[in-house]
């Protein structure tokens, strides 16, 4: 079984943050994991992106043509990734800022209003989090308690008022 | 499975390096290798190495020349051009038989190119590089756990043949985050150390250069390293075979794309094609007699690579062009998909699902 | 009988094998001299370039490493850095040093790099047969610059130590010549401190030593030496350049 997730955005709305959420909690669960960001020039400014592939088989491929599942966090990238969801698969959107100008009808399209959840929240910067959360149910090979204990362990102790506030967000997500 | 961890590909040579006793690295930043140079310059010196960064590509590696003849671990690691300028220092080493550790993290060329990943060095990387008549050890990774494994052997395999080896990974594995086993370092076998310069206490004074203006030592010399060359052919040529037994197609691809085979194969095989791998792991010396049993066996090749095609010339040579051999290939840092990998050769030999 | 003159154990018995008239062999033998007389033999590794000054290798009695073409201080700074606690010095000549291995020049001064380089400047390219080098003289000809040294085409010649003695990473430059008696033994003090520097683990230093090339000058070896008297020597800054505080009480 596989999860191949697509995840994209502004650079610093999180995208590789929560890719490394979706790996470590591949890990936590003795997975094979492969999370490869957009690297290089690319980071900086536009559209920043990564993929994440969880799997209780080895990985052979680690290049994602069709993805089980996407977040896509403003507009280009929901230009841009909506093309490269399975028919059948998942995409979760960021409704505060994406426009669904182009819409599809073979893929489960989840609308968050994630900036204005995160602005609930008390920080702007939880968007990504939120949308996690409305993409793990539909995940095969991680949920809720796998994610939890990823953040426990890349955020870490050093800052445990982030903890709460992420799982807040997660849960928030959720309920989309 | 206590030392799982999940690292990047180039921060995995960089720790392979430490473990492999490294206890010098000289380089420069270039993307996408950099991570390798930052990697260690925070974890060496706690390992008591030291990481220079050097005034260019050229002085890094003229620095792991001074270095290697000592007899200390030593690497450097760069991408693309910057492998191009060092190749004059490459060549020295070979010259100078000194057991230094290269990694080109593959960009894409020629010129400045991109950041992509691509396979355009394979030349460069297999045929000399540098000037006159020398080979590097060419290993090429294709995942996690090999950049941690390969980086460890190098070093070894650096010091018993006395040859510089080179790790030829691209922007893909390099940025890649994957679990790898922090395996323990197997201990090193005992190597020869009586070539060093460390200053003539007690013994005769050691020169060590590549210099002869005396035509007969000059062809001495290149007899001595054709006889290393020809020892390391015989012993070290290493590939991966996937489904290739019953095999009447074979893809050979190596690194990222041989990856990407293998799902390609695992593909063939649910349509009911008889589909193989061989994935080659050294790249010099080339893997041919893997080939030697499929010569009158099978119907065709299809080499994956990402580049014009240059790895496509040992796949024809090994198998003496006995079956037609097709190139599959992307470049400029795109990577084939494994669905276009199979149509493609589904195409070149007519496989259409009908005939199955 | 007493031996009052002999080889000094810094070098071997291979024979000199440089034009007549070439100072490189009065060179050699001072450096030879100082690795004698600090007894550092046994704990020195050279670093030969390409050149005329690369059969060095086989005339100096310590442990030798042949580099390429401009490149002996990258060399030297990876031998140094595996090996802190040896000699290390480059012998090169001003186109190795002041031409293709510029870069390295000017960097392993400015690191401070804690190694000894010795230049030699003759003001052409000896080995490959008289070509203008960085340091060829304005109107001086050349096989390259055939009608002279033109400052429009060419530009001006290079007095590297003087660059690097504005370096910080430097502790000791001097440029020095052995056309005379008296220079000669100012030349050996200059090289002897250069070592000591290193002894000390202060950091890079640098003595260029003027020197001559009769056979592509087309002069005999008496007028070569008045030649670099006269044009030489009032382009190049002579004397003790750097002497850094920690120096002086060496």
């Amino acid at each position: 079984m596989m999860d191949k997730v697509l995840l994209a955005g502004f650079g610093g709305q999180g995208v590789m943050f929560i890719g490394k959420i979706f790996a470590v909690s591949g890990m936590i669960a003795d997975l094979n994991v492969c999370w490869i960001p957009s690297y290089g020039p690319e980071m900086r400014g536009g559209t920043a992106n990564c993929s994440v592939i969880l799997s209780d088989e080895e990985i052979h491929s680690p290049v994602i043509d069709q993805a089980d599942g996407g977040i896509v966090l403003n507009q280009p990238s929901y230009e841009k990734f909506l093309g490269r969801i399975k028919p059948g698969g998942v995409l979760v959107i960021n409704s505060s800022i994406v426009n669904l100008n182009k819409i599809r009808d073979d893929i489960k399209i989840i609308k968050v209003p994630a900036t204005e959840i995160a602005n609930e929240l008390g920080n702007s910067s939880i968007a990504n989090m939120v949308c996690l959360g409305a993409l793990l149910p539909h995940l095969n090979l991680t949920d809720y308690e796998k994610v939890k204990k990823a953040i426990y362990e890349v955020v870490g102790e050093k800052k445990p008022e982030l903890l709460e506030l992420n799982l807040n967000a997660i849960k928030k997500g959720m309920e989309h | 499975m206590s030392n799982r961890v999940l690292m990047k590909g180039n921060e995995i040579i960089g720790e392979a390096a430490i473990r492999a006793g490294c206890k010098l690295f000289f380089g420069y930043p270039i993307t996408p290798s950099t991570e390798i140079i930052e990697y260690l310059a925070k974890n060496l010196p706690k390992a008591g190495g030291t990481v220079l960064q050097a005034e260019d590509e050229i002085g890094a590696i003229n620095m792991c020349y001074g270095a290697a003849c000592t007899g200390t671990r030593v690497m450097t690691a760069s991408s693309s051009p910057g492998i191009s300028l060092k190749q004059e220092g490459i060549s020295y080493c070979a010259a100078a038989e000194l057991p230094v550790v290269l990694v080109n993290v593959n960009r894409t060329g020629p010129g400045l190119g991109g950041l992509g990943p691509t396979q355009s060095d394979y030349f460069q990387s297999t045929k000399g590089g540098g000037h006159g008549d020398y080979r590097l050890i060419v290993l090429a990774p294709s995942k996690a756990q090999e950049l941690y494994d390969f980086t460890l052997e190098a070093f070894d395999l650096a010091e018993k043949y006395r040859n510089p080896v080179l790790i030829l990974t691209d922007g893909f594995l390099g940025q890649m985050m994957e679990p790898v086993e922090l395996k323990e370092k197997p201990t090193s076998p005992e190597v020869d150390k009586s070539w060093v310069v460390d200053g003539a206490r007690g013994r005769e004074k050691r020169i060590i250069a590549s210099y002869s203006l005396t035509n007969e030592i000059g062809e001495a010399n290149n007899l001595r390293w054709e006889a290393k060359f020809n020892g390391i052919k015989e012993k070290e040529q290493r590939w991966e075979e996937f489904y290739a037994d019953d095999a009447e197609y074979l893809l050979v691809s190596y690194g990222t794309t041989g990856r990407i085979s293998k799902s390609v194969v695992l593909n063939a095989r649910k349509k009911g094609i008889k589909l193989g791998l061989i994935r080659p792991i050294t790249l010099w010396p080339f893997p041919e007699k893997a080939f030697i049993p499929y010569k009158n066996k099978i119907k065709g090749i299809v080499t994956v690579e990402l580049n014009t095609g240059q790895m496509i010339e040992d796949v024809k040579l090994a198998m003496d062009c006995c079956v037609p051999i097709y190139l599959y290939r992307r470049q400029g840092g795109m990577l084939p998909t494994e669905t276009e990998i199979l149509e493609f050769l589904e195409k070149q030999f007519k496989l259409s699902t009908e005939e199955v | 009988m007493q031996k009052v003159f002999g080889r000094p154990k810094g070098l071997t018995e291979v024979a000199f094998s440089f034009c007549p008239g070439c100072t490189h062999g009065i060179i050699m033998r001072l450096v030879g001299e100082v690795l004698e007389e600090l007894e550092i033999i046994e704990d020195t590794i050279g670093v030969s370039p390409v050149g005329c000054a690369g059969f060095c290798q086989d005339f100096f009695s310590c442990d030798f490493v042949g580099a390429a073409h401009g490149r002996a201080q990258a060399v030297g700074t990876g031998i140094k850095r595996a090996l802190p606690d040896r000699i290390v010095f480059t012998y090169q000549g001003d186109g190795d040093i002041a031409a293709i291995g510029t870069q390295h020049a000017i960097h392993t001064a400015a690191r401070g790099e804690k190694i000894t380089s010795i230049m030699v400047n003759n003001a052409i390219y000896g080995m490959t047969g008289g070509q203008m080098a960085p340091t060829t003289l304005e109107g001086m000809k050349t096989s390259t610059s055939p009608y002279g040294r033109d400052l429009v085409i060419n530009g001006y010649p290079l007095d590297l130590p003087k660059t690097i003695a504005t370096l910080d990473g430097v502790k000791y430059v001097a440029s020095v010549s052995v056309d005379s008696p008296k220079n000669i033994l100012q030349a050996k003090k200059a090289i002897k401190k250069a070592f000591q520097v290193q002894q000390a683990g202060l950091g890079f230093a640098l003595v260029s030593v003027l020197s001559t090339c009769p056979t592509n000058w087309g002069l005999s070896p008496v007028d070569s030496l008045k030649w670099l008297r006269e044009n030489m020597m009032p382009v190049y800054e002579m004397g003790e350049l750097k002497v850094a505080e920690e120096v002086k009480n060496l």
